[in-house]
């Protein structure tokens, strides 16, 4: 035995290191079990490294954008005093602080209002394993944050939290091919199982049968069903819907990444909401509601019936009528000025 | 006298010596995990520069011991699995193989050579992939997809940067 072990002493070696690291796989993948020592000494080695990199990035990065920012303000002082308008003086102080707020602000907003109890938190690093879409953030168990918990930004829903350390947690996003939620159709209320793709940007909606109608362009919200996400946290857009062998193939374009990906929130206590009937707009920008009519007197001229941007040939042929026909006072598709009214359905002949 | 305080010195400045160089080993291969952990946040396609795997070849050509090759590949293969979302030992027995035939190449040929680093690097990368892969189908029972076209594409460009990065490494002069 002896002279077999110092005659083979590199095959014995590299035959007891890789026993070891089977029966340390064996074990885990029988009792479903972790071996948190060894995750925790890897973690602890390289997040704070991580975390120092990320803090100095994100400083030096909000530095330049403060001074490129002043130095924008200082332009447009010296051109606003050039000008003398103060209105448009006004306008452009909106329109620069509009530009310069940074996700991080609009996510403190979007905390303050939404119904559920989150933690802000900040992402640190990648995974590192074949093919998976993970990543760490820099709150952990310190913060409250537990397994299973919902991670959110103000678009849509990021992930779910997987694994948990003292002070960083591993979160499994949407777009990892292991990833699942319940979800439901805005319109049409049809529940379905979303499903990750495995690549940036894309999911794909499942266990919908094919009698069920879902509709291009119509939005899926979570339902509740996994008890993971709250209900009514939008999840994407269909941009792909075709009848299957006996489930329709749906794909969605993921709304939760569509503002980047820096900051994120963790449902902590979840508060289900209904599901919009409005389609879901950029939320990051506040409109003012539409100005009341002109009370000076009646309008002479038809308002068009579309008040939104015009979409299709019809409505561009249509908006080029309207125009041609302020030019010369008549109003296209309306019976004005005894024009026959050619939309009107036919009179039935006399029988000879 | 100073025969003696020489001879004296002579085992601690070695000591030393390896002291650093085992402080730089740990750095470099937390700088290597730190990479993919990192950078590839800011840059995805960087995903895909396997650097823990280029540091286990590195470190087990230049030792020339099979058994600190595999003991170092398991090491660094652990600490890659325990920032994923698998189970531990995935990556810690492939790259346990990797450090071990790699420092068994080593023991045969001169690995100097720029076109050789290049020609190992590159099976090394193919080797690492393919066998994760059976690796995860057979012992975890994942459905992973082996695309073999990317995965020699990218053994092409892991092999490119393993050039310059071993040349890199070199000017260090770790002995180990």
């Amino acid at each position: 035995m002896e002279f077999f072990l110092s005659r083979y002493r590199n095959l014995s070696v590299l035959v007891a290191a890789i026993l070891a690291q089977l029966v340390l796989l064996a074990y885990q993948v029988r009792t479903h079990g972790d071996v948190r020592l060894i995750r925790v000494w890897a973690v602890g080695a390289v997040t704070p490294m991580a975390r120092v990199i990320e803090t100095s990035r994100s400083g030096v990065s909000h530095f330049f954008s403060d001074y490129f920012v002043l130095l924008d303000v200082r332009d447009d002082n010296k051109r606003m005093k050039a000008e003398l308008d103060r209105v448009k003086m006004e306008n452009q102080y909106l329109r620069t602080e509009l530009s310069t707020a940074d996700r991080a602000h609009s996510l403190a907003i979007f905390q303050e209002h939404s119904p559920s109890k989150t933690v802000a938190a900040h992402i640190i690093g990648n995974d590192t394993g074949v093919g998976t879409k993970e990543v760490f953030i820099d709150r952990g168990s310190n913060s409250g944050i537990a397994p299973g918990m919902a991670v959110i930004t103000p678009d849509g829903i990021a992930g779910k939290v997987v694994r948990v350390f003292s002070t960083v947690a591993q979160v499994l996003l949407v777009t990892d091919a292991n990833f699942a939620a319940g979800v439901i159709s805005q319109n049409n209320r049809v529940h379905g199982t979303f499903k990750g793709q495995g690549y940036d940007g894309v999911g794909k909606i499942e266990h919908v049968q094919n009698e069920q109608k879902v509709d291009q362009g119509e939005w899926f919200y979570t339902s509740g069903d996994d008890r993971i996400f709250p209900k009514g946290r939008p999840v994407g857009e269909v941009t792909t819907v075709r009848q299957g062998k006996t489930e329709k193939e749906i794909y969605i374009s993921l709304s939760g990444f569509k503002n980047g990906f820096e900051e994120v929130l963790i449902i902590v206590e979840g508060v289900h909401a209904p599901i919009p009937d409005a389609p879901v707009t950029d939320q990051g920008v506040h409109l003012l509601a539409p100005p009341p009519p002109d009370s000076g007197g009646p309008l002479t001229v038809a308002q068009p019936l579309q008040t939104g941007p015009v979409s299709t040939d019809a409505d561009r042929i249509k908006e080029r009528y309207r125009k041609f026909g302020e030019q010369t006072n008549h109003v296209y598709g309306e019976r004005s000025n005894g024009a026959p009214n050619y939309n009107a359905p036919a009179k039935p002949e006399p029988k000879p | 006298m100073t025969g003696f305080s020489d001879g004296y010195r002579e085992p601690l400045r070695k000591d030393r010596s390896s002291m650093v160089n085992v402080a730089v080993i740990t750095g470099i291969s937390l700088v290597a995990i730190l990479f993919r952990v990192y950078v590839s946040r800011f840059v995805p396609y960087l995903q895909y520069l396997e650097l823990p795997l280029l540091v286990t070849v590195y470190f087990s050509l230049m030792w020339r011991s099979p058994i600190a090759g595999l003991l170092f590949g398991a090491a660094i293969g652990l600490a890659q699995d325990s920032l994923s979302h698998h189970e531990l030992g995935m990556f810690g027995i492939v790259k346990t193989l990797v450090g071990y035939f790699a420092a068994s190449v080593s023991l045969r040929v001169d690995v100097g050579n720029p076109l050789l680093r290049l020609v190992l690097a590159f099976f090394f990368f193919f080797f690492h992939q393919l066998l994760y892969w059976v690796l995860a189908r057979a012992l975890l029972g994942e459905a992973l997809e082996f695309e073999v076209v990317q995965v020699l594409v990218l053994a092409i460009l892991n092999a490119i940067v393993a050039v310059f990065l071993f040349q890199l490494l070199d000017r260090l002069k770790i002995t180990g």
